[in-house]
């Protein structure tokens, strides 16, 4: 393998792993907070049509990505009702979001473009160009570090580097600010927040609101940025490996960035080669597109590294009278 | 709180109606976005599921499915532990099925029916297994583990249909048609015997006796068993029931064998069934759809029993929909997340204001 190819996989790798870490960040700032989120597939997905359809119907994809992240933070606003202010089972609504998602962007898309449950190709406006950033193209004729720059750097649309700015951002919020701690302080001892004279419903929903809101850009750019278009069912179990990347991480913004980039290599690798020769032994694909999953099993499983969630995630928090 | 206790009846039956009716009237809204008209929708549903013998038979075959799906979340919904992963459970399950009926000789279907179900429910249980040892023992989330299951099972699935079992010179991803033998007897066939005439078009099959036997086997395990005592008592208190002198490895154990066991029969019904073969999409959802019928069946087999057969009756009908209307199947998934959504996670929205009601109700006469 030459630097190119290894370059262009690292590039692919970008691009796939920049849904995983928007997801993943989402699902971070509502676990962290207690509240579990199994629907991140839901609102990608409902993010990705919304976004799409609106951007074909108007032209922009700007009116896109905004109609993308009012439908996810719609769902999220579900999932709130009925985890937080009904004190119903996360679980269960996370389920719900998912399927509602799945049913309604085809039952929508059949309604808006009669397409079998798509949207039109986007072109032109109506979808996220590629910013080339500033001195890539003379830089790419230089060895070594031009491809580096030039290919894996530039190149990419502007959520891209959105979602990686959110690393920082996220890490900023959560360990450096008030409010981050105390939507730390929510998902471990609610109680002791509400005794302190902060309102834990409030904290909670505002860290549902924050997912919902980064599900959408991770929506919007699955079917704007890196797709030309909604197909039915294009989340394609992202919001899961999304899940999975976040206990990957144990629930911390930067090793979530590295867990995003070694499921988003594992993907790129699986897109690119049917099957891999590891020294006599062939990997099939299909065990390339499992390892994300059978890794997080063996982490919960405590076998290489604990991964010990937020205390008091999954529990409605009921005041004492 | 004395006074908000509800009487037993509104508990079990008005409070759940009450989410189904809201569920249903926001699937009419939709279906009237959709510039279409939802009384009209209902006639289709009902003509197209229970109009005739042939929409029966796939009302039943759906709800064959949904029996033991519903049933496998049930169980472990009785002892507190959410299985999502029935549709892994159910892809191995379909493994077990092909295994049995393609390497093995059966000169007869019955015999074929018992050591499918053996396989199914051997598969199946083997994969539940690992996410119950792993929650019993290491205490990993077995909602998380189920899941990544799911698509461990899926990715597994498709090795084994892509590289093994696959014909030589097949493009298809599925395993050769299963030997003659095995065919189970269709349910036009078993009616025909009492000159019953029905349709026969429809993939419903003697399996359906096997789910209503699953279905009062699963409520003697849990009302009349020592170890379906323990499992109830450890659902209602886990700190209770060690109290009591009962392990929650062993029961943790117990369940997620059995919820697995019953997630992978679905296959005898549509691998063996109605397939004849294993084909990649074997499940097509229904292991999903068993958490729907769990919690609208309030985790009792009868309830089970009587949402399967609703959830039957949804997915024949929307089928009709897609046909008639031009109203897109997916429109079940959608009335399927409605239901979950305020039987399941949205049951304090019905609740609480009954209660209320109630209470008040309580006072005045007091």
């Amino acid at each position: 393998m030459d630097w190119i190819a290894i370059i262009q996989i690292l590039d692919s790798t970008m691009r796939l792993a920049t849904p995983l870490l928007l997801a993943c960040l989402a699902g971070l700032y509502s676990e962290r907070a207690g509240v579990f989120d199994i629907g991140l597939e839901g609102k990608i997905l409902a993010a990705a049509f919304f976004s799409a359809g609106a951007a074909a119907l108007s032209g922009s994809v700007w009116i896109g990505l905004a109609a993308g992240m009012t439908a996810s933070v719609f769902l999220s606003l579900v999932h709130g009702l009925a985890s937080i202010t009904f004190r119903g089972n996360q679980l269960i609504s996370g389920v719900a979001i998912n399927f509602l998602a799945a049913g309604l962007t085809v039952v929508i898309a059949e309604n808006w473009f009669r397409m079998g449950g798509r949207t039109p190709s986007l072109t032109g406006d109506a979808r996220f160009q590629r910013l080339t950033l500033p001195f890539a193209e003379q830089l790419a004729d230089v060895p070594v570090i031009g491809p580096l720059y030039s290919v894996l750097l530039s190149g990419h649309s502007i959520l891209v580097y959105v979602a990686l700015l959110c690393v920082p951002l996220t890490w900023w919020v959560l360990f450096r600010t008030r409010f981050g701690l105390r939507l730390r302080a929510v998902g471990e001892n609610p109680a002791a927040v509400d005794t302190a004279g902060v309102s834990v419903i409030w904290l909670r929903y505002a860290a549902v609101m924050i997912a919902g809101v980064l599900c959408g850009l991770a929506g919007a750019y699955l079917a704007t940025g890196l797709a030309a278009g909604f197909v039915k069912d294009m989340s394609a179990g992202r919001g899961f490996i999304a899940l999975a990347a976040l206990i990957f991480a144990k629930w911390r913004p930067w090793h979530a960035l590295g867990a995003v980039f070694l499921f988003g290599f594992l993907e790129a690798v699986a897109n690119r080669y049917q099957s891999i020769d590891l020294g006599g032994v062939t990997v099939p694909v299909q065990f390339m597109e499992a390892l994300p999953y059978i890794l997080t099993v063996v982490i919960l499983a405590g076998f290489v590294g604990r991964a010990v969630p937020p205390k008091a995630g999954g529990a409605p928090y009921v005041k004492e009278r | 709180m004395a006074t908000r206790r509800l009487p037993h009846w509104v508990d079990v039956v008005f409070v759940p109606l009450l989410s189904i009716l809201i569920a249903f009237v926001i699937s009419g809204v939709v279906i009237w976005y959709v510039g279409q008209d939802p009384v009209r929708a209902v006639q289709v549903m009902v003509n197209g599921a229970l109009g005739s013998s042939y929409g029966w038979g796939y009302t039943l075959y759906y709800a064959t499915n949904f029996m033991f799906t519903g049933l496998a979340v049930a169980v472990a919904f009785q002892a507190r532990l959410f299985n999502i992963g029935g549709e892994g459970q159910a892809l191995l399950g379909g493994l077990g099925v092909a295994l049995v009926c393609l390497y093995l000789p059966w000169p007869h279907w019955s015999l074929a029916l018992i050591a499918a179900t053996l396989g199914a429910a051997l598969f199946g249980a083997a994969w539940a297994a690992v996410p119950g040892y792993l929650q019993a023992r290491r205490g990993s989330h077995i909602v998380i583990t189920t899941i990544m299951f799911n698509f461990i099972a899926a990715a597994l699935l498709n090795w084994a249909l892509v590289t093994q079992l696959r014909p030589t010179g097949s493009m298809d991803p599925s395993s050769p048609r299963f030997p003659e033998e095995t065919r189970l007897p269709r349910l036009h066939e078993m009616l025909d015997l009492f000159g019953i005439p029905f349709s026969r078009a429809t993939p419903a099959n003697v399996t359906l006796l096997v789910a209503l036997l699953a279905c009062v086997l699963v409520w003697y395990l849990l009302w009349r068993t020592r170890l379906g005592y323990q499992i109830r008592a450890f659902g209602h208190s886990e700190q209770a029931a060690v109290y009591a002198g009962i392990s929650p490895v062993r029961i943790t154990m117990y369940v997620m064998v059995i919820s697995g066991a019953l997630a992978g029969l679905m296959a005898i019904n549509s691998v063996l069934g109605a397939q004849g073969r294993l084909v990649l999409n074997a499940v097509e959802g229904a292991g999903f759809i068993g958490i729907a019928v769990a919690l609208m069946g309030r985790s009792h087999p009868f309830g089970v029993f009587l949402a399967a057969m609703l959830f039957g009756f949804l997915y024949q009908g929307g089928g009709e929909l897609a046909f008639e209307m031009s109203i897109p199947r997916e429109l079940v998934v959608v009335i399927q997340a409605l239901v979950i959504l305020f039987t399941g996670a949205l049951d304090n929205l019905v609740r609480m204001p009954i209660e209320r009601v109630w209470a008040a109700l309580q006072r005045r006469r007091a």
